[in-house]
């Protein structure tokens, strides 16, 4: 079978406008999170005044035209999607011949909310305004597969558009279909990735009311603190992720730098509780070993694993746990939530391409505000400056509300 | 009141707004659907924004009949 490799990647988050500045941000230990801009805030008098939201508005970087036509989420998978697939060497000018066969081109881009404010906003307007104030484009504009379809229309991809939605494991849960769909040969070139924008009042009230979001309003740079004993739930962050996934043999042929190997992947499901994770962290587990099994590795080849860890009481101790019993105690963590929130389906999809970046580069970014790590979690989690090291795989984890487990595993 | 020549302007800021098609491209004799490249989603917001602009009404049956942006002007000339 074939191997899967990463030949491009792009991302918008809360630290940067693109990857490089990400990972930069990232590294150097700055946070993304602040004050949450938007009246709602007050008006609601919502108790959670804090999110991570993105460093770089996507209307400055898309045309005018194009971002008037798109949700939020849409916007940040499409600024994702457009850096990946330049920097992969696909783009081509208008009239050129594509590099790659758009029969043998699929796009897997989900969400895990979709087009939120489209819909609260266009329901604002019926009701203010009434019916011919809605715009015609909101359907598209909050369906979930907006993402997806909109990047394929964007790269002319016409071997098929999918659109998982698995919450906060959306973003990982792409590019294991993605490998999937690779491995089987149907295709040779995958944009896959994950996007969210759903900072928005009835969001912030729904997670504030499952109470999820740390409400640690007067320091929101160190609301987020996965691992740590003080911490008190997560930070809603936004943002996208894309990698461009492709068959070796392909990427090799067009001569393609490849920045690694989408060696293996886990997808698992609890069936346990609707949001609540599985104490015992069966599901969690067999996600992590499936990933190392099917990259036909042994989990003593798992240096570091980039953990999903919310920063929530219950879920951050139960991965800690999960990842030892699957594969020991030696894989060196971090929680890149701590500097970025919880990009829910973006989140995967970025911290996979933050394991991705850690191997290519022998570097594992620090845990911000990890300062007094919680007794319970009895393993190596890098805090205070990034931890240099070479891996010869990573795992990245991501779980969402619904049960739903995804690891993948990296190799260079 | 609008005349003719402020009718065509007024239309030409809208499909500039909406379409990002420059003022200057929007002439009478252009098809919105076949020189403009306007699609039917398109055209519902630019005839909902002309309605306000011109104060008419541009019902789905009459929407259909206005292929040129000069159809279009004509219209609202007529029924302002």
């Amino acid at each position: 079978m074939t191997d899967v490799v990463v030949t491009g990647y792009g991302a918008t988050t809360p630290l940067g406008g693109d990857a490089a500045s990400t990972w930069d941000a990232l590294l150097a230990g700055k946070s993304g999170v602040g004050h949450t801009t938007g009246e709602w805030v007050e008006k609601h008098d919502l108790p959670v005044k804090i999110s991570a939201q993105l460093a770089v508005e996507p209307t400055e970087v898309l045309p005018r035209v194009q971002a008037r036509r798109m949700d939020r989420a849409e916007q940040v998978a499409m600024v994702a999607a457009r850096e990946a697939w330049a920097h992969a060497g696909l783009a081509v000018e208008k009239g050129e011949d594509p590099k790659v066969d758009p029969t043998r081109l699929a796009v897997i881009v989900g969400t895990g909310i979709g087009g939120v404010t489209t819909l609260l906003d266009q329901d604002d307007l019926l009701e203010s305004d009434g019916l011919r104030k809605v715009s015609p484009l909101v359907v598209p504009m909050l369906m979930p597969n907006g993402p997806a379809a909109l990047i394929s229309l964007e790269i002319g991809a016409k071997g098929g558009v999918h659109s998982p939605a698995s919450a906060c494991a959306t973003g990982a849960e792409a590019m294991a279909w993605a490998w999937r769909l690779l491995k089987a040969g149907e295709v040779d070139v995958v944009v896959a990735g994950g996007a969210e924008a759903c900072i928005a009042p009835i969001t912030v009230a729904g997670f504030v009311q499952a109470r999820t979001l740390s409400q640690r309003n007067d320091a929101p740079q160190e609301a987020s603190r996965p691992f740590d004993t003080g911490r008190d739930g997560f930070v809603l962050g936004e943002g996208a992720g894309v990698l461009v996934l492709e068959r070796r043999e392909f990427a090799e042929a067009r001569g393609a730098t490849v920045h690694g190997t989408l060696a293996g992947i886990g997808l698992t499901s609890d069936a346990y509780h609707i949001t609540g994770p599985d104490p015992e962290g069966g599901g969690q587990g067999r996600a992590m070993l499936n990933a190392v099994r099917t990259a036909g590795l042994e989990p003593s080849d798992v240096g570091h694993v980039n953990c999903h860890a919310t920063s929530t009481v219950v879920g951050d101790v139960g991965e800690a746990n999960a990842i030892k019993k699957a594969l020991g105690d030696h894989p060196v963590l971090t929680a890149p939530k701590a500097s970025m929130g919880h990009l829910v389906g973006g989140a995967g999809a970025v911290e996979g391409l933050i394991a991705l970046l850690s191997v290519r580069d022998g570097i594992i970014p620090a845990t911000l505000n990890l300062e007094d790590k919680d007794p319970k979690v009895d393993l190596d989690v890098v805090a205070g400056e990034p931890r240099k090291m070479e891996l010869t795989a990573a795992v990245n984890n991501s779980f969402g509300f619904g049960g739903h487990n995804a690891s993948l595993l990296f190799t260079k | 009141m609008a005349d003719t020549a402020e009718i065509l302007s007024g239309l030409a800021e809208i499909v500039e707004e909406v379409a990002g098609i420059d003022t200057a491209e929007v002439t009478a004799e252009k098809s919105f659907v076949d020189d403009l490249d306007i699609d039917s989603l398109s055209m519902v917001e630019i005839a909902v924004q002309a309605e306000d602009k011109f104060g008419v009404k541009i019902p789905d049956d009459q929407l259909a009949e206005l292929k040129t942006v000069g159809d279009a002007v004509s219209y609202i000339e007529k029924n302002q």
